[in-house]
């Protein structure tokens, strides 16, 4: 096998200018991450100097076979951590050939959002903690867990140590450091309550870029539990029964929220969320109506609550936050499945433009 | 998996400046440590340098869910041996957001006493011997024990080498190295009486630090049985019958001790502790009765008594320190699973501040 990977760690720099450039793309279903690969002729650092492509979108329920080219638009560029080198990951939406975003472009929308001006003028900052679980191939049950059974109940296994508390910290660890090498904002991880289900956190992230960070970051965790013959879950409620859901709290704040007296506008974006609650929860990720019970560190899917340091409640307001008079607070509605595109960009729309 | 590999291996030093930093606590049940990472602008090597944060104290038994945030203070930096580099491990204790220490937090106390004029004067110093036993995963039964019976009587296995002798070697010898690389003051090690039992010892150490290098040398053991798919057990009498417990005999001196005509302070500081034996045996780890019985080269829980040499007593003397006429003792009573906080402050207390 190490002769497999002499070829696969080949640095190229040493025999060509030419580097591979991975066009990343989101599928039909919304949460399907696809991607394939092309050779550019140098580096390239700026994504409006790559070439658009396309793909076959009948094989991902994107286009019909008579007419099925789907077009990529790149549109951030990551550095590569699986072939390194001065090769690329390239972060793209997809077009009609005619110039129109597909229904499952949820990032154009964003995008328009983000670029109105009193959107840009508070400068919106992102942090989402996306959890996710770990399955057993084959099985489709987690990481760790006796087949046909169960481990003990939660409790030792948040931010838990050792060989029975802890199951996969060798993806988690590989994951931190190459999202931190391909430049993504990435700001932790920890393991979490129920066993077998991990968190990373990404940001401060400013308004468009919150979401190709998140998405990126699910890519790259994806290569790497292919790499490590286990599967991927962003399932809210993989588990039934007495075991935490997963989620994607989003932490957000804005200039007026982050300067003197910013606890006022605070208050008024949660009351503004709370008065869309039914159109954001919509929009939060399919089936979360089977995370947020009211148990479990969540707050009931009909409720809308707010409160400091609670995390029984919708929407949740740091001490520190409270002490200080300014600062952000966390949407804990968002479910693990949550498309980053629309949850930020929502957010920014109900809080900034939105008149109550 | 050696691509896993590679990518857990990545050393960002080529890419950014940016560095990780795993902060540890100790859980609810004064023995589970607890640990997640985030990500620092650069390299830090000062602990009052480093941010406080916080962690969800409801799930670790140490926080309401309506009120769950714990706030954890740094207090001792070592280099990570498992993302080398410039990251770092970081030592805390925990506070509630008003800043009062948590119940657990055995630390705060510990350094009130250990900056106390009269104990810096003394420069108390500590060598701890950490006993623990390796269990195999899923059965917990010592490592290298047929499942559903015993090995051979005791005998063969104190430091002993060879495949029916010494099991889990490799965890022992990479925790050696690791706890080296990390900086903490590792002083040797050694395979113990029972099989699939080993011990480490940490020092000599200053005051808290000693406190401070035996949770981190343990969090590093528990990292790697995790890495080895073994059980870490700190139990104080894993198996009952005709053998060996776990212990953390606990060597220390005060400069007095030090000096030439110590001998007579040692023997002073041992009758203080004799007159509050009991106060520091409930102090010394839950389920001591099991391993204090007076066999297996300990002394009876109920009695108090020194030798010199005399390893069935609750404190013993070594010949090089009777013949000195100066050096330290060995507090033999602690547990394997004993807080070295409360067990290295309360030895100074009662030797150096207490008035019989």
């Amino acid at each position: 096998m190490s002769l497999l990977s002499d070829l696969i760690n080949l640095n190229l720099s040493e025999s060509t200018e030419k580097i591979i450039a991975e066009y990343i793309w989101v599928g039909g279903s919304g949460m399907d991450v696809r991607s394939k690969a092309r050779t550019l002729p140098g580096p390239v650092d700026d994504p409006a100097k790559l070439p658009k492509w396309n793909y076959d979108g009948s094989s991902t329920d994107q286009a019909p076979g008579d007419d099925s080219e789907v077009i990529l638009y790149p549109q951030a560029i990551f550095k590569d951590p699986f072939r390194r080198g001065n090769n690329i990951l390239v972060i793209c939406d997809v077009y009609t050939p005619a110039g129109e975003p597909l229904p499952t472009n949820k990032r154009y929308d964003a995008a328009k959002i983000f670029s109105h001006p009193d959107v840009v003028a508070e400068v919106p900052w992102y942090g989402i903690e996306q959890e996710y679980t770990l399955l057993q191939k084959d099985v489709n049950w987690p990481l760790g867990w006796p087949l046909g059974g169960f481990p003990g109940p939660q409790g030792p296994y948040y931010c838990g140590v050792g060989a029975d508390k802890a199951y996969g910290r060798d993806i988690v660890d590989a994951h931190y450091k190459a999202c931190v090498y391909a430049g993504i904002n990435i700001s932790g991880i920890n393991g979490e309550v129920m066993p077998g289900q991990w968190e990373f956190q990404v940001g401060p992230s400013v308004g468009i870029s919150a979401g190709d960070e998140v998405w990126a970051a699910r890519y790259i965790l994806e290569r790497i539990t292919e790499l490590a013959g286990a599967v991927v879950s962003f399932d809210p409620k993989p588990i039934p029964g007495d075991w935490n859901g997963a989620g994607a709290h989003t932490n957000y704040s804005t200039k007026s929220m982050r300067e003197e007296g910013g606890y006022e506008v605070i208050k008024k974006a949660i009351e503004k969320l709370g008065l869309r609650h039914k159109e954001h929860i919509a929009a939060y990720g399919k089936g979360n109506e089977r995370r947020l019970t009211g148990r479990h560190e969540t707050a009931d899917i009909n409720t809308f609550s707010w409160g400091v340091a609670n995390r029984g409640s919708s929407v949740r307001v740091g001490r520190d936050t409270e002490k200080n008079g300014k600062g952000y607070f966390e949407d804990r509605r968002p479910a693990s499945n949550m498309d980053p595109y629309v949850v930020t960009s929502m957010i920014a729309e109900t809080t900034i433009l939105r008149k109550p | 998996m050696s691509l896993l590999s590679d990518l857990i291996n990545l050393n960002l030093s080529d890419t950014t400046e940016k560095v990780i930093a795993e902060y540890i606590w100790i859980g609810g049940s004064g023995m589970d440590m607890r640990s997640k990472a985030r990500t620092l602008p650069g390299p830090v090597s000062d602990p009052s340098e480093l941010p406080k944060w916080n962690y969800d104290g409801s799930s670790t038994g140490q926080a309401p869910g309506e009120d769950s945030e714990v706030i954890i203070y740094p207090q001792a930096i070592f280099k990570d041996p498992f993302r080398r580099g410039n990251h770092i491990l970081v030592m805390c204790d925990a506070y509630t957001p008003a800043g009062e220490p948590i119940p657990t937090n055995k630390r705060h106390n510990a350094a009130k006493i250990f900056s106390h004029p009269d104990v810096v004067a003394e420069e108390p110093w500590y060598g701890i011997e950490q006993e623990y036993t390796l269990l195999q995963k899923e059965v917990s039964w010592p490592l290298g024990w047929p499942v559903g019976g015993f090995p051979g009587p005791q005998g063969p296995y104190y430091c002993g080498v060879g495949a029916e002798k010494a099991f889990g070697r490799d965890i022992v010898d990479a925790h050696y190295k690791a706890c080296l690389y990390a900086g903490i003051n590792i002083s040797g090690i050694n395979g113990e009486v029972m099989p699939g039992q080993w011990e480490f010892q940490v020092g000599p150490a200053v005051g808290i630090s000693a406190g401070d290098e035996v949770w981190v040398a343990r969090y590093i053991l528990e990292r790697i049985t995790e890495i080895a798919g073994v059980v870490l057990s700190f139990d104080p009498k894993p198996i009952k019958g005709d053998w060996n417990g776990a212990g953390a005999h606990t060597n220390y001196s005060t400069k007095t001790m030090r000096d030439d005509g110590g001998y007579e302070e040692i023997k002073s500081a041992i009758e203080k502790l004799g007159k509050r034996h009991k106060e520091h045996i409930a102090a010394y780890g839950e389920g001591n009765e099991r391993r204090l019985t007076g066999r297996h080269e300990t002394a009876d829980i109920n009695t108090f008594l020194w030798g010199v040499a005399n390893r069935g007593a609750s404190i013993r003397v070594g010949r090089d320190t009777e013949k000195a006429g100066k050096g330290y003792f060995e507090d033999r009573r602690p547990a394997s699973n004993m807080d070295p906080y409360i067990v290295t402050s309360m030895i100074a207390d009662t030797t150096i501040l207490w008035k019989p």
